[in-house]
């Protein structure tokens, strides 16, 4: 997905407002983009902190930063540039974090990004974007480009199933319709459980949501029909169960009124082994795999 | 906003005096201390607002807790009136203790949280540079602030970005919250660090506004510029200047008596 964001926004080039800062990383992806900018690219070093502030100063006099690092080092060390600096001021400032969730796999936990957006949510005038696809990527740009305010985009593996073209870029999106549960998954997530849940037999095939854009804008009426009374609902997320979808999602389905029959809430639950692997790993420590998401299906299929 | 606080023609001690004499009753007034950090930048801020700056010009208040002498320099050019210094600290204020997100159009970034401003104003002067803007950006620090971090990452950035139209002030009152600048965290002598990071670097005294003037207004060099301004915590108090205490605590109705009596002849 980092090349497909390189690429959208070398396409972005020529507007003079836009100012790109990196703390220091891009190697073998950002190269055309600073080729482009020239000396609207500005590796801002390893110094995060600075670097979400000199944004808000770009952004106050009248520039549209995007400030682009590893995705914890752009929302954790930074947090209080983020917050007294750029939403205060309501800046609209682009804060752009890389390999969101275990997407730095075996790098360690220090590269995680396990609650990124759940924090940032807290702030005034933030939102946040967590495109699935690498063809969501030009949307979403453009998107930001409008904003009015702080956002964050979290950027991951674009998980798109060959042979399958997923509908263009939306808040929500139903990527497969189905007779059993409903999945609700974040961002690349959803890809990922495309190919192996299309291949179950239709009548316990699930619903599936992509959900891309927090905090929660109005559920499509669609969403609704498939959450009928006693229906089962998972929400699936490569992030930490407190300030996550899980949560949101179902504070809102409770102000509904919608009466579930059954809710699971799956999210990274940080390190139960106390070792390190590829993404697929520690997705599979969470049960955030496939794999465990169809035994889940057929547990609750069997539940009496 | 009116302009009856508003004299053109003020001999710059007189304006002085007046500002601190306002500032000794806005806090008094509204029961709130940090009277030493306002009176050692008053001086430096004052002489920025009538002396250096002018339309397009911006300014960071890094030391956040500096924000009444802000507010009394604005209240100076007759930006912000008698009826808003009233309400300083009070409940539904605009004037916080520390400066506000939004409301006054001359106060670009809520500060208070030590460490930010040279960034902001970092961010600000490139701005200008890429947007091809004339006009220069001023960013006042505390001395104690040197001890955040991320002061130094944006010393770092300033420099390697030659933000020429960037000038950094910092005030040099030599106290910061529970003990001297040299019992906490010695820095001394500070001048030579910014020195040391390139940056042309004079020291002057902070209370004298034309030096403050001289200083801010000289051609730039190869950027950024740091003026280290010499203050006194609690200047022109006498009971006030160099104690600690004055970081923190409000008045009784005896010292301010005496406090503008002491000013009002500086």
């Amino acid at each position: 997905m980092r090349n497909a964001f390189s690429e959208s926004l070398v396409a972005q080039a020529d507007r003079t407002d836009f100012v790109f800062l990196t703390g220091d990383l891009g190697y073998k992806a950002l190269e055309p983009l600073r080729e482009a900018l020239g000396p609207r690219f500005i590796n801002a070093g390893v110094a995060e902190q600075n670097m979400v502030s000199v944004s808000a100063g770009l952004a106050r006099n009248g520039l549209r930063p995007w400030a682009y690092s590893i995705a914890p080092f752009i929302y954790a060390r930074p947090f209080e540039q983020i917050r007294n600096d750029v939403c205060l001021h309501a800046l609209p400032v682009v804060l752009v974090g890389n390999g969101g969730g275990y997407g730095y796999g075996v790098m360690g936990a220090t590269h995680h990004a396990l609650e990124d957006y759940g924090v940032l949510l807290t702030l005034p005038n933030m939102r946040v974007f967590v495109p699935a696809f690498d063809a969501d990527v030009p949307e979403v740009v453009t998107l930001l480009f409008d904003a009015d305010g702080p956002r964050y985009l979290r950027l991951g593996l674009g998980e798109e199933p060959r042979g399958w073209k997923p509908p263009p870029f939306a808040p929500w999106r139903k990527l497969m319709a189905g007779q059993g549960a409903t999945i609700v998954a974040v961002g690349p997530l959803a890809g990922s459980l495309w190919s192996p849940l299309s291949e179950l037999p239709v009548e316990t095939r699930p619903n599936l949501w992509c959900l891309s854009s927090l905090p929660l804008e109005a559920l499509p009426d669609e969403i609704k029909n498939d959450l009928r009374p006693g229906a089962f609902l998972c929400v699936v997320e490569e992030h930490v169960a407190q300030g996550g979808v899980g949560g949101m999602l179902a504070a809102r389905l409770l102000e509904m009124g919608c009466a579930l029959g059954r809710f699971v809430h799956r999210s990274a639950l940080g390190y139960p082994s106390g070792r390190y692997g590829s993404q697929k790993f520690h997705r599979r420590e969470s049960g955030l795999d496939p794999k465990s998401i169809i035994a889940l299906l057929k547990e609750s299929r069997e539940a009496p | 906003m009116t302009t009856a606080n508003v004299d053109n023609d003020e001999a710059p001690s007189a304006r002085r005096a007046r500002a601190r004499r306002r500032l000794l009753q806005m806090h008094f007034e509204s029961g709130v201390g940090h009277l030493g950090p306002n009176l050692s930048a008053l001086d430096v801020i004052l002489a920025l607002y009538h002396d250096v700056m002018r339309p397009g010009d911006q300014f960071v208040l890094s030391k956040g807790h500096a924000a009444g002498a802000l507010y009394v320099a604005l209240w100076t050019l007759g930006r912000l009136d008698d009826d808003d210094l009233t309400q300083f600290h009070g409940e539904g204020t605009l004037l916080s203790g520390h400066p506000p997100a939004s409301g006054i159009d001359d106060i670009l970034f809520a500060t208070g949280s030590l460490g930010h401003g040279l960034g902001l104003a970092s961010g600000l002067a490139l701005a200008k540079r890429l947007r091809g803007e004339p006009g220069r950006v001023f960013c006042l620090t505390s001395d104690g602030e040197w001890n955040e971090g991320s002061t130094w990452e944006s010393l770092i950035f300033a420099r390697h970005q030659r933000l020429t139209n960037l000038s950094l002030i910092i005030d040099m009152n030599g106290l910061q919250g529970f003990g001297t600048t040299q019992e906490v965290a010695d820095l001394s002598p500070l001048a030579e660090k910014p020195r040391a990071f390139g940056l042309e670097t004079i020291e002057i005294d902070g209370h004298d506004p034309q030096a403050i003037a001289r200083a801010l207004n000289a051609e730039a060099g190869s950027g950024p510029r740091c003026v280290v301004a010499q203050t006194r915590k609690g200047r022109g108090v006498s009971f006030m200047e160099g104690r600690l205490e004055w970081h923190y605590l409000p008045m009784t109705p005896a010292q301010y008596e005496q406090a503008l009596g002491e000013v009002g002849a500086t």
